[in-house]
């Protein structure tokens, strides 16, 4: 096999993989700015909070891997059901600059805490012993951590979509997004909607964030750090789609680890031009509805 | 040529909803025409594309003898072509004076100055309070529009349109979520409207409609229906069966 | 309906000559320029971040043109910041440390920049402007990233060599000439933002931040105003951008980060948007705060500032102005 297309080949493969962890990270946000009306500049908070918390109990406490991460998981969802509740609610649907400003301010509060509580470095991550090493799979020796993401990944984004055809809450969800008052007139309960939703999203970024931890250094700075690439895949996949974010964060990935080893020089530069394009020519983004 | 406005087949549809089927309509200069039809006929979809605000799908729109389909909404404003808001559409935290004052700068041209103090245009000023001395809202001249009641905000959509000094006025419903009390001055002040200028009057009142117009055009899902003096209108059987059935209820 | 211009009583006359008058100078709008000669010579130890302060306020007065004024809400504007910064700091460190052409080149550069991504972006409105506002910032910042042979990179810009002012005033060790320099270009940027603001183009902002369907109604070329406003704001954040590199001598990646785009906003916000005196009051509160912060519990910053930002969009939105006005207004109503 040629260098080039083994080349090729690897950094599909940690690009599909950077790419699932992304899209975990952002379906959330894209439910949030879509079904609520609101722009959750924070959300990556959540990720990093799922990150943290699951490094600690593996790092500090030795706890398992599923266990950990499952934990970590679990409190993300428990804080940003209160965070919904108490803050969250007041603006939905209301002034944009008014909820850039709350999201900045609480990215900033995520940075402080996280220094305070963890110091400023990158918290370690080690998988467990199954899935270190390489693994032989089609003749390649590949990653197995990573391979087990791609899987993992495939499995929850199939389940996910699954879920949001064939279940109650799903049909609320895709109902909701398309027309709200509609839904409302309907009987569909919103405000139970939004917090499951918020929940759930939340959730998942927290998944995100902690299977991702060795591609997304858990550091202070995460929600600051990777904020522009979620917003990427939100406004380029298309506000309120879940499957639209999918296509835009395989692009994201694998554009930006191919820019990165082919042409290190640009590096991101690229993807924000394309992003930049895409937008001009689908301000909606290629899924979103006018 | 006392042709204000006229449209030649003119058509729009989003997906598969045609909202405008091949209209082909006629506004006199110096016209008070009515435009009525149910609820969503297709009436402020009409005056969207007339005003620019909407791009047609196909057909022609003309000013007087001029070819405006192509024409972006500020353009046609600038020819004279302006319209009001079925929903307030003001500039809600500044004031009354403010708002018909913005509307003049424009039309005299001089709103792009950066340099000068706004106030140095005192003429610009005089005229705008004059216009709300005429409409009767001199009293609330420095009221932010959200403390107006909303009778009053719509009667400040009209000055607003005033200010343009327009050759074609198209009101979108002026009266409506108006209380009945002071429906009646909304009715004056149209009744007021200098006689050039030609005024299209989108209505659910019927009180206001027969009033105001010496001509009715009825538009039933985007097509025209009937068209004609208000007494023929009033006893047509089609119209009667389609529209006229439900008169509005005073709130 | 002729325009009747008789006016029936000398109340509404004097009414309509206060409207027509807003402009004119009020006794506080000295304010600020007292408290900042004042500071000069109490606080002779500080001068260096002084004139930080005073650069800082330039940068705010730009955005506040764009977000409160004209109602462009902007996450990106750290981009003409840091292309001014770069522009001034490249030149000086290269053999041109003339500063005072060096602020020109900056107000160019980063205008042209501020024109050309405004004539592509500002038709859009609402999420997606705001990203690519984020996407514009971002996009120089890897291009100043990657380009770091010339511009240093994460080490930042090393090797600027500023010449003294008009050839005779030499940058010091305590930072006179800095505040001085930047206390004159502060002034002639105010004197800038207030003409426009006060001017019927100034006030057609206001109309596009208010409701920009209705401009579109009422004849206005709404983009093209935009344009202009963000050209001008762009110009504006790039002469703060080359005073903070000349005065410091120093241009890291920073200047275009989305953290400097996020503190100007919060730091505009803390005074007050769309009120012209918002920026006088703001950056001086965050960055006299954060710096005895600094002092103290340096890491922590950025939880607390975080924190008041969540207090004050809950309960204090206007800012200090804001608060100023409301109280003002309830005084009045107990009288």
């Amino acid at each position: 096999m040629s260098e080039t297309a083994s080349a090729a080949i690897s950094v599909a493969f940690h690009g599909v993989t950077l790419g699932m962890v992304l899209y975990l990270i952002s379906v959330g946000l894209s439910v949030t700015m879509g079904l609520m009306g609101f722009v959750n500049l924070a959300h990556g908070a959540f990720a990093m909070a799922g990150g943290y918390v699951m490094t600690t109990l593996m790092n500090r406490w030795s706890v398992d891997f599923p266990l950990a991460l499952s934990v970590a998981v679990a409190v993300v969802i428990a804080v940003s059901l209160v965070l919904e509740r108490v803050l969250y609610r007041r603006f939905y649907g209301g002034n944009e600059l008014d909820q850039v400003l709350l999201t900045i301010g609480l990215i900033f509060m995520s940075v402080g805490a996280a220094t305070y509580i963890w110091g400023p470095l990158a918290q370690p991550m080690r998988p467990p012993e199954l899935l270190r090493g390489q693994i032989s799979l089609f003749g390649r020796s590949l990653p197995a951590y990573r391979t087990f993401l791609i899987l993992c990944g495939a499995i929850i984004v199939t389940l996910l979509w699954l879920a949001l055809e064939r279940t109650r809450l799903g049909a609320q969800l895709r109902a909701a997004v398309d027309n709200l008052r509609m839904a409302e007139t309907v009987g569909i309960n919103t405000s139970r909607l939004f917090a499951t939703a918020f929940a759930l999203g939340s959730g998942l970024a927290a998944l995100g964030g902690g299977l991702g931890a060795d591609l997304l250094a858990i550091a202070p700075g995460y929600a600051l750090d990777n904020l522009v690439y979620f917003l990427i895949i939100v406004a380029v996949g298309g506000l309120g789609s879940i499957r639209g974010p999918f296509l835009a964060a395989l692009v994201v990935g694998v554009a930006d680890t191919a820019f990165k080893y082919f042409v290190p020089e640009l590096g991101a530069f690229f993807i924000y031009a394309l992003t930049m394009a895409i937008l001009l020519r689908f301000p909606n983004g290629i899924f979103g509805r006018t | 040529m006392n042709r204000a406005i006229e449209t030649v087949q003119l058509c729009k549809s989003f997906g598969g909803l045609v909202v405008a089927d091949a209209i082909d309509f006629r506004l006199d200069v110096g016209a008070r025409h009515a435009l009525i039809g149910p609820n969503g006929a297709g009436k402020t979809t009409f005056v969207n594309l007339v005003s620019g605000a909407l791009r047609p799908g196909s057909g022609r729109i003309m000013l007087g003898d001029k070819d405006i389909t192509v024409l972006k909404q500020d353009q046609r404003v600038k020819q004279g072509l302006v319209r009001t808001f079925q929903i307030n559409a003001l500039f809600r935290r500044l004031s009354v004076l403010e708002n018909v004052t913005l509307a003049i700068a424009e039309r005299e041209g001089f709103a792009g100055d950066f340099i000068r103090p706004a106030g140095r245009y005192r003429a610009a000023i005089d005229e705008a309070y004059a216009l709300l001395e005429a409409l009767g809202l001199a009293p609330e001249a420095m009221k932010p529009i959200t403390d107006l009641a909303y009778g009053r905000q719509r009667i400040t959509e009209i000055a607003v349109a005033l200010g343009l000094k327009p050759k074609v006025l198209l009101l979108d419903e002026p009266a409506a979520g108006v209380p009945t009390r002071d429906v009646g001055i909304i009715i004056e002040v149209i009744e007021r409207l200098p006689s050039n200028i030609a005024v299209l009057l989108i209505e659910h009142d019927m009180d206001l409609v027969f009033r105001i117009a010496k001509r009715i055009t009825v538009l039933v899902s985007g097509r025209i229906l009937i068209e004609g003096a208000p007494d023929m209108i009033a006893q047509d059987p089609t119209v009667r069966q389609v529209y006229l059935g439900e008169r509005r209820q005073p709130c | 309906m002729t325009a009747s211009l008789d006016r029936s009583t000398g109340d509404d006359t004097a009414m309509l000559d206060s409207f027509a008058r807003r402009h004119r100078f009020y006794p506080f709008e000295a304010l600020p320029w007292i408290v900042a000669v004042i500071a000069f010579f109490a606080f002779s130890d500080y001068l260096a971040l002084l004139a930080q302060i005073l650069a800082t306020i330039i940068f705010a007065l730009s955005v506040d043109l764009a977000l409160g004024y004209a109602g462009i809400v902007t996450l990106g504007h750290a981009a003409f910041f840091g292309a001014g910064a770069y522009t001034a700091g490249l030149l000086a460190a290269n053999g041109w440390g003339e500063p005072l052409t060096g602020l020109l080149a900056a107000a160019v550069a980063a205008g042209a920049i501020g024109f050309i991504s405004g004539a592509v972006i500002l038709r859009t409105s609402g999420l997606t402007l705001l990203m690519q506002t984020l996407v514009v910032a971002a996009m120089l910042y890897e291009l100043a990233n990657k380009a770091s042979r010339l511009t240093g990179g994460a080490d930042g810009l090393q090797g600027m060599q500023v010449w003294p002012i008009f050839g005779v005033f030499k940058f010091d060790m305590f930072g006179r000439t800095a505040f001085l320099y930047c206390f004159a270009v502060l002034f002639l940027c105010w004197l800038i933002v207030r003409t426009i603001v006060h001017s019927a183009f100034g006030r057609s902002l206001t109309g596009i931040r208010e409701n920009v369907q209705r401009m579109h109604a009422i004849g206005a070329p709404v983009n093209r105003r935009k344009v202009l406003v963000y050209t001008i704001s762009a110009a504006l954040a790039g002469v703060a951008g080359a005073l903070i590199a000349q005065t410091t001598q120093f241009v890291g990646l920073g200047v275009l980060s989305l953290e400097r785009s996020g503190t100007i906003l919060i730091m505009l916000i803390i005074g007050g948007v769309g009120q012209l005196y918002g920026a006088f009051i703001g950056v001086p509160l965050y960055m006299i705060a954060q710096d005895r912060f600094a002092t103290v519990d340096p890491v922590y910053w950025y939880f607390w500032i975080g924190l008041f930002m969540v207090l004050l969009v809950l309960f204090a939105r206007g800012g200090v102005l804001g608060v100023w006005a409301r109280w003002r207004d309830w005084s009045k109503v107990r009288k």
